[in-house]
Parts: structure tokens; C-alpha cells; sequence
């Protein structure tokens, strides 16, 4: 009888020592083939790939199938699933109290665009450093499938209904106000989102990403423009994404011609390859513009639209001091009594 | 407008020429925006720096400009600080309102006016004295654009001869009030002396009042209950403040800015604090909770209007268990209501914010010592509890000078109640967030960033089990609320105790709360006096109702619960509380007119319902 010797095989670890199964969630409760589940499966690959400690980051949400998703990836990690439409809020609050947590937003196209849109312009214009996820699929799922505000004109419902108003563009409004880092994917398409989600983790700042993710039980019909069909056919990538972080050796040249390299806060590299050759992801202008063509062309445009590695994000305009407010003993954070003294003088 | 509820009149009495020294209200009518406020200040402190206890009213517009204004100032050597339903000493200003305010005035009431208003012949039982303000002002103002603000100055000299206010205590209030801008002290004090001088040389006095020094402010601050607020939230360890702005509860945050700026920056040049103005009182309480859940002392400060935006954020940290303080600088509602006066009309509405079975910790000062106090016991009570605490303060309280003792530097440690470090959590293995380990209703929790891989738990407004897993099982859902309720009951021995006088013996109750208390302390002693009623005395101070409270009613036939509100609303909290046949006790006497509750108006109506 011929003996093998055995032995459990080591699992992989990333270069924090930890295995992806260390990022995993809990057995997702959505829909068989929700695009948000993939969603999931790509936030977990690109914070092992990343090495993030999970248990800095926070998942705070708001409400809706999205907003359900945090619970499905990354158990070791804080998360907050707050009220409908006011995610933006809470984790501004969280990243005020300890400025060392790093924030992954999860909202939906109705969490977002609709009840919590003045949460959301503000949030863009203040650049908290976070991660804002839209898993945008067109219709409100856990409500059984009404329009939500990001559904393209002429969208039809499964019954039957037209949608009759202009979408939101929730792209175009996050690079107006201020965020920093702004684009839009697919849940299918794995490569250009893995790459995006490793790039926004390197991110100082608002990143903002509306991702098309279909909705199989409400939007995924003949008629509907957030189906995975429709997408195949009509997504149009601005450019191919590549993303190095800094922890990698560059080991491939590129071509200054047709790719714009951006090196990001921590020293990691962006590369665009232009598949448009005119499209310029640090202008502004440029960005709105080619996403209004977009829509009169009725092109489902993804890339990075918009990043700016410049702005100063909001935890650094307030001037707080290095450590977490939370860590402040209360040597520090209780004036002595010389100052209520001295105060109390003033006041007689 | 009339200020004051007393019943206008014409017929003439007779003067009363006995002097009253130390006893009286003063009341001037100008127009906002026009430097007034300054004024009135400076008077009010020159009569305290007399060593006579004093309080400052201002009962303003919801207007930036050119809109009546009154400020009431009221001395009284007994101690007597509530507003006196009576004016006795009016300096009319404003000619749009000054006609109505001298109708107003009780028969030997002095009115002090403008010459040009020519109020003298409206009635013949009022001391009336003229000033011609323009001509005096404009010596000693060659700045024509500045002789608005510094006209309102002249009536202080005036009013300093008249009532013998010593003009070197003019002086120190008007160098308090100018501190660093001495050109505008000179200018001013230059006004005050203008108008002593035409007092001295052309009034003949004929009124009874007087101020006379006496020792009883010694030691003692002049402050409203918003910067008290502040401060107390400073020496707190507050870390967070998110808010929007809203009258009365602007001055707060404001207040606080300028002192956390002043002793809250770190030896690195760097705030220990975070300050924000979010984009509506959704984001200041999301922000709050956010910061809460994470571990900051974090606070808001709002009214009514905020109170009801908060309603569903309020309920989720009352579910998901956050700590959190929110001031509730109470104004009158419904609806946008007048904001610019004073009720006490959201103590119902707080109990229950939120849907489904939420209760609320309320805490409800009465005075700017318990402003300063109470947020330091709001902090501990809200992270010792893992919920929201409300502190009721109303616009009278915080938006009006308020004499006070020193506060109390703060002598217990901050204590952040239970939550398990990365030791605790090696120690233990886990836990589970919503476990009552230790029979009081109050989990432990543990802080996002907490580096152990059993930190983690998820925080959910949908229903959760003890683990904070979603759980929809009735069971589960049972537990929790029970435990919730049970978390609820142990507060009611941790929060303020109610101040209690009582002798024992009268058969007669009174419980009221907040800026009520200073009606109430009058009106007994007006009761006695006047009726010889003898009555005892309950303050309350927080909700949920700690035990003596119950105990108070089951020892009086009969209890009077004072309010500022139309509903009865802590009343109705209270029947919810008591042994049923206790209720038929329980009788309201509540007002809803915006202005500070005075002492007459309790002591008459609890003199007709006791029959007398």
C-alpha cells in the first residue's frame, strides 16, 4: 500500500498574513444572480488583494437590497445599516469620531437618488474620505420593483409601465459637487470593477461609484436599461483600467501615448489606456460633457470619469489633531480648572 | 403688541408715593437691530454689579430689523427672578409700539419716552418723563450713522439718575460690554453721561423707585443658559457637534465654537473636537449617531422643528442602542409656531420620538447651573445607557441672562460606560452586543476600528437577535424589547433626582420643571403670604420619572402640575405612571401665551381651583 505523506495545504495569504476566507461575509439572502452579489464577491477580492485590515474598515448602508449587501462580504468589519437614505450621515459622523476607519458606503439607486439625494450632494461636496457604492439597478427591489430615479427614459417596468422622467445622473452630480474620484462600472464586467475597487481603496477622498447591477426578479426584462443583456450590448468603456498598487513592483512599461498614468495618494498607479482617444479623466468639464453625449447617444458609459488626487478631503480641512477623537483621554479632552476659573471671571 | 398680559386701562388712581427700593421691573421698547441689546446689558449688569439680584427678558421678533422689540429687566432683593407680570418702569423707545405699551402700564407705573412721542397726554395716572434724545445725542456722536446705536445709550444715564444707580457701576458695564474696543466704550460712556446729565438737571423725581446697594449677586455670574450649555458640553469631553442652525438653539453651538477654539485646541495647534454644520437636522442627528456608534461624546443642539426631523434617527438609536445628547432648546410649536418664544411644548412628543414602542431619557434644567451640570450628566447618562438623552431647555432659559453660583468644576471622571476593548475581548473570546450580562438591560459594545477579529458586530435598525444577527423571530424580537423596557426602568434611579421642599404637612402639591421653577418659587411664597396656603414643592428633573416623584403624589390630596404647554404633556406622562386612582390628583395649570411664566398667574389659578 503506497503512503503519501499529507499535509493541509497552507492557504494563500495576502501581505497582511491573512486568507481571503478572513474577508468573506455571511451567506447572502438576495436573489439568485443579483448583480450585487458579484458586487460582493469583487469588494472581497480587492481588500484581500489590498491587504486592508478588515477591522478597519466600516460598512455603514442605508436601506434596500443594497443596503442589505454588507452583511454578505467582510463579517470581521463594523457595519451600520442605518435608515433609508442617510448612510451619507452616519458615516460622516463615524469618520468625525476616528479618522483612522476607512469607510465603504453601500447604497442603492433609490437609497441614493431619490430619499437620500440631499445626503448625497452633500456628502460629494464635502469629500469624506469613503467609498460610496451605488449598486444601482433601476427599481426599488424590496418594494417589488417601482422606478426608482436613476431609470433611463423610456425604461419599461415588467408591467408594463413606461418610465416617463429623466434619469439622475448620479455621476455627473458627484463630479460637480466635489468628489474626487468618480466612475461607473458593472457588476459583470469582473475585471473593470476589480481594478476600479483596488483604485478606490488607494483613494484619498470621495470615491464615488455608481455600478449598473441588475436586478433579476424586477428589471431584467426585454424593455428594461439595467438588464445584463442591455449592458452587454450597450456598456462603452472609456478606457481599460489597470491598477498597480504600491506595495507591487511595476514590471510593464506603458505607453504615454495612449495610456494617462495617475499616481494616487499612497504612491499606487492608476493606468487609463484610452480607448477614446480625446477622453480626459482629470478634467472636469470634459467628464460632464462626454457623459451628456453619452446619454443623448444613449451609450452606457463606464471608466473612471473624474479623479482628483489633489483636493483635500474633508477630516483634513477641519484641522483635527492625529489621533481618533475617540482614543482623546480626558486629560485632553476636559480643559482643567484654571480655565473654568478664568472663564467664570469673565462672566462676573 | 402688549407684553404683558395685565388688561389694558384708563381710569386714574391715586400715586403711590411710598419708595420701593430693590422691587421693580423695567421694561424698554425699542426696534430690533438697533444696538438695544447693548443697552439693555449694560443696565442689567450695572444693577447686579449693585449686589441686587436681577434677570433680563428679551422677547424679540423672528426678525432681523426694524421690528418691535422689548427687553424686561427685573431686580428684586428677595431673590425674585421670574417675569413679574407687571411693568412698572417703561422707557418707550419705539413710536410704533409706545402708545400701546404706555395703555398697558398699571396705574403709578413710570413711563420714560422719546419728547417727540408726546405720550404724556394719554393718561394722567402714570409718572411720565421726557427726554429729547436727538438733540442730546448729537454732541456727543458726530458720526450721524452711529447716533442710532448710541441714542439708545443715553436712556441708561437716564435711567442711572433716576433710580440712583451709581455711574461707576455704569462704567464697568459699559468697559465689560466694549472690552477690547475702547473708541466705542468712550463713545458710549460719553452717551451714558449726556443723558445723567439732562436727567440731573431737568427731571424732577417723582417716582417711588430706587435701587439701593445691597451684597446678594457677590460672587455670582450673569449667563445664558446656551453659553452655560456650551460649556458644560466643553467640560463634558465632547468631541462631536453636528447641528443646523434654528432659533433659539443657534447660540449654543455658537457659544461652543468660540470656547472649544479657545481651550480645546491641543498642544499640536490641532482641535481635540469636530465641529460641523451638516446640511439639515437629518444629517446632524445622522452624524451624531454615526459618531456615537464609533465612540465620540457627540451632541446636536435644535427646536421643534429639528426635534420632529430627528423623529425616525431617533428611534434607530434608541433600537440599535447609541449613545447620543440632544439639546432641545424648546420654542413654540406646532408647525413653525413662534420662534422666538418660550414653551415647554415637546416633553410628550420627546418621551415617544420614534415609531413603535421607543422611550426617551429626558433631562430638563432649570436654571444655567443645570445647563452646565446636566450635559455633563446627559454624556454620562447617554454612553452609560447606550441611547439618546434629551435635554429640555427652552428659549427663555437659553437665550435670556440668567444670574448663576460659579459652576462646579466637573469632580467625577468621564466614564464611557461598557464597551470591551481588544484585552476585554481576548479575555473573553467574543460576546454578544445585545446580552444582558449583568441584569440592568445594558449590553456591552464594543468600536469599529477595535483591532481583534470578534470585534465586529453589525448594527441594525431591522430586528435583531442578541448577537445583532436580523432575526424576525417573535421570540427574539420579544426578548429585546423587554430588555430595552427593563434598560429603561433601571434609569429611572440613575437620572436626576427631583428637588424636593416640602414640610411635611400640606396638603396641597405643586410639581413643575425647567424655567417654571422660578414662577413657582415666587408663587408659594405669595400663596403663604397672601393666602396663607401652604404648599409643597417638586421640581422634576428627568424622564423616566425616578420613584420619589410617585411617592409625592400619593402623600398630596391634591397636586398642581405647572406647565408650558396647552396639553398637559409631562401630566399625561405622569397618569401613564401612577396607580390609576391616583390620577384623579393629578390637576394641570398650563401656559401657552410664549412668554416666561410668572408667579400671579399660577398663584391665581391654583387659588381658584383650591376654591379660596
Amino acid at each position: 500500500m503506497a503512503t503519501t505523506p499529507t499535509s493541509t495545504p497552507v492557504p494563500k495569504t495576502n501581505r497582511i498574513g491573512l486568507s481571503i476566507a478572513e474577508y468573506k461575509g455571511g451567506k447572502t439572502t438576495l436573489c439568485a444572480g443579483c448583480g450585487h452579489n458579484a458586487i460582493s464577491e469583487r469588494i472581497i477580492d480587492a481588500m484581500y488583494e489590498m491587504g486592508v485590515s478588515p477591522e478597519r474598515v466600516i460598512k455603514p448602508s442605508g436601506i434596500g437590497c443594497s443596503s442589505k449587501a454588507p452583511a454578505y462580504f467582510m463579517s470581521r468589519s463594523h457595519s451600520f445599516n442605518a435608515v433609508h437614505g442617510r448612510m451619507p450621515s452616519v458615516a460622516t459622523g463615524a469618520m468625525l469620531a476616528n479618522r483612522n476607519l476607512i469607510a465603504l458606503g453601500v447604497s442603492g439607486d433609490g437609497d441614493t437618488a431619490s430619499i437620500g439625494i440631499g445626503q448625497f450632494v452633500h456628502l460629494m461636496r464635502r469629500n469624506l474620505p469613503i467609498i460610496y457604492i451605488i449598486e444601482d439597478n433601476g427599481v426599488y427591489g424590496l418594494t417589488k420593483g417601482q422606478f426608482s430615479a436613476t431609470a433611463d427614459l423610456g425604461s419599461k417596468l415588467k408591467t408594463g409601465v413606461i418610465n416617463d422622467l429623466p434619469p439622475i445622473d448620479t455621476c455627473v452630480l458627484a463630479i460637480q459637487l466635489g468628489a474626487t474620484f468618480v466612475g461607473r462600472s458593472f457588476s459583470g464586467d469582473k475585471r473593470q470593477l476589480h481594478s476600479m475597487l483596488k483604485a478606490a481603496v488607494a483613494h484619498n477622498g470621495t470615491v464615488m461609484l455608481d455600478i449598473v447591477s441588475p436586478c433579476v426578479t424586477f428589471n431584467d426584462h426585454e424593455g428594461s436599461t439595467k438588464s445584463y443583456k442591455y449592458m452587454k450590448d450597450h456598456e462603452e468603456p472609456l478606457q481599460d483600467i489597470n491598477f498597480v498598487p504600491v506595495f507591487e513592483e511595476i514590471n510593464v512599461e506603458y505607453d504615454p501615448g495612449t495610456t494617462v498614468e495617475v499616481t494616487m495618494h499612497d504612491g499606487s498607479r492608476l493606468r487609463l489606456r484610452k480607448l477614446e482617444e480625446d477622453y480626459d479623466a482629470t478634467d472636469k468639464i470634459l467628464a460632464v460633457k462626454r457623459l451628456a453625449e453619452g446619454h443623448a447617444k444613449g451609450e452606457v458609459l463606464t471608466g473612471v470619469f473624474y479623479v482628483n488626487t489633489q483636493a483635500p478631503n474633508f477630516i483634513e480641512m477641519l484641522n483635527m489633531t492625529d489621533n481618533p477623537l475617540t482614543t482623546l483621554p480626558e486629560s485632553v479632552v476636559r480643559p482643567g480648572r484654571e480655565v473654568l476659573e478664568q472663564v467664570m471671571e469673565e462672566l462676573r | 403688541m402688549a407684553t404683558t398680559d395685565v388688561a389694558l386701562h384708563e381710569d386714574s388712581g391715586s400715586l403711590e408715593r411710598k419708595r420701593v427700593v430693590n422691587d421693580m421691573s423695567i421694561q424698554v421698547g425699542t426696534v430690533n437691530g438697533s444696538g438695544s441689546q447693548s443697552s439693555n446689558t449694560v443696565l442689567l449688569r450695572s444693577i447686579f454689579q449693585m449686589g441686587v439680584p436681577v434677570s433680563g427678558k428679551n422677547l424679540f421678533p423672528s426678525n432681523i430689523a426694524g421690528l418691535p422689540t422689548w427687553y424686561t429687566i427685573r431686580a428684586n432683593k428677595d431673590g425674585y427672578i421670574a417675569r413679574k407680570k407687571e411693568i412698572d418702569f417703561l422707557v418707550a423707545m419705539n413710536p410704533e409700539t409706545a402708545r400701546e405699551d404706555v395703555m398697558s402700564l398699571a396705574a403709578g407705573a413710570v413711563a420714560l419716552y422719546d419728547e417727540p412721542l408726546n405720550l404724556r397726554t394719554l393718561r394722567n395716572d402714570l409718572v411720565f418723563y421726557s427726554v429729547p434724545y436727538d438733540k442730546l445725542v448729537a454732541p456727543v456722536c458726530p458720526e450721524a450713522k452711529l447716533r442710532k446705536l448710541v441714542k439708545n445709550m443715553i436712556y441708561v444715564g437716564v435711567v442711572a439718575k433716576l433710580l440712583d444707580i451709581d455711574m461707576a457701576e455704569v462704567e464697568k458695564a459699559i468697559r465689560k460690554q466694549f472690552a477690547k474696543k475702547v473708541k466705542a466704550a468712550n463713545l458710549n460712556l460719553a452717551a451714558v453721561q449726556a443723558g445723567y446729565d439732562y436727567a440731573a438737571a431737568n427731571l424732577l423725581k417723582r417716582d417711588p423707585y430706587h435701587i439701593q446697594r445691597m451684597d446678594k449677586t457677590t460672587g455670582k455670574i450673569i449667563i445664558d443658559g446656551n453659553s452655560a450649555a456650551a460649556l458644560g458640553c466643553m467640560f463634558a469631553g465632547c468631541t462631536v457637534v453636528t447641528w443646523y442652525p434654528i432659533t433659539p438653539s443657534s447660540s449654543l453651538v455658537e457659544t461652543m465654537i468660540e470656547y472649544m477654539k479657545r481651550f480645546r485646541i491641543g498642544p499640536d495647534g490641532k482641535a481635540t473636537f469636530a465641529i460641523v454644520q451638516a446640511e439639515d437636522e437629518l444629517a446632524a442627528i445622522g452624524m451624531v449617531i454615526g459618531a456615537g456608534w464609533a465612540g465620540a461624546r457627540a451632541m446636536t443642539a435644535t427646536a421643534g422643528p429639528g426635534i420632529s426631523l430627528m423623529a425616525e434617527f431617533a428611534g434607530l438609536a434608541y433600537y440599535v442602542e447609541v449613545p447620543a445628547v440632544i439639546w432641545d432648546i424648546q420654542r413654540v410649536g406646532p408647525s413653525t409656531g413662534l420662534p422666538t418664544r418660550t414653551s415647554q411644548g415637546d416633553i410628550l412628543s420627546i418621551a415617544f420620538l420614534s415609531h413603535g414602542d421607543t422611550k426617551n431619557i429626558l433631562l430638563i434644567p432649570c436654571s444655567a447651573e443645570e445647563c452646565f451640570t446636566m450635559a455633563q450628566d446627559a454624556f454620562e447618562l447617554a454612553e452609560h445607557f447606550q441611547t439618546p438623552v434629551f435635554v429640555m431647555s427652552d428659549l427663555d432659559l437659553g437665550m435670556n441672562n440668567w444670574m448663576a453660583d460659579p459652576f462646579p468644576y466637573p469632580e467625577k471622571p468621564i466614564k464611557r460606560g461598557k464597551v470591551l476593548s481588544k484585552e476585554d475581548l481576548e479575555r473573553l473570546g467574543g460576546f454578544a452586543r445585545y446580552k444582558d450580562v449583568d441584569g440592568d438591560g445594558i449590553g456591552y459594545r464594543t468600536l469599529p476600528g477595535t483591532d481583534h477579529p470578534a470585534a465586529a458586530y453589525f448594527a441594525r435598525g431591522s430586528g435583531h437577535n442578541e448577537r445583532s444577527q436580523y432575526s424576525e423571530r417573535p421570540d427574539d424580537f420579544e426578548k429585546n424589547m423587554e430588555r430595552l423596557n427593563r434598560k429603561f426602568e433601571t434609569a429611572r434611579s440613575f437620572v436626576p433626582r427631583p428637588v424636593l421642599i416640602s414640610n411635611g404637612k400640606s396638603k396641597i402639591g405643586i410639581i413643575a420643571y425647567g424655567t417654571s421653577h422660578w414662577a413657582i418659587l415666587e408663587s408659594r411664597d405669595q400663596l403663604r403670604k397672601e393666602y396663607k396656603v401652604e404648599t409643597d414643592y417638586l421640581r422634576l428633573r428627568a424622564y423616566p420619572f425616578p420613584r420619589e416623584v410617585h411617592g409625592f403624589v400619593e402623600q398630596h390630596e391634591r397636586v398642581y402640575l405647572v406647565e408650558q404647554n396647552r396639553d398637559a404633556q409631562m401630566l399625561t406622562l405622569l397618569k401613564l405612571d401612577v396607580r390609576p386612582e391616583l390620577v384623579t390628583r393629578l390637576h394641570s395649570i398650563s401656559h401657552i401665551h410664549g412668554l416666561p411664566l410668572d408667579a400671579r398667574s399660577v398663584t391665581d389659578e391654583i387659588i381658584m381651583m383650591e376654591g379660596k
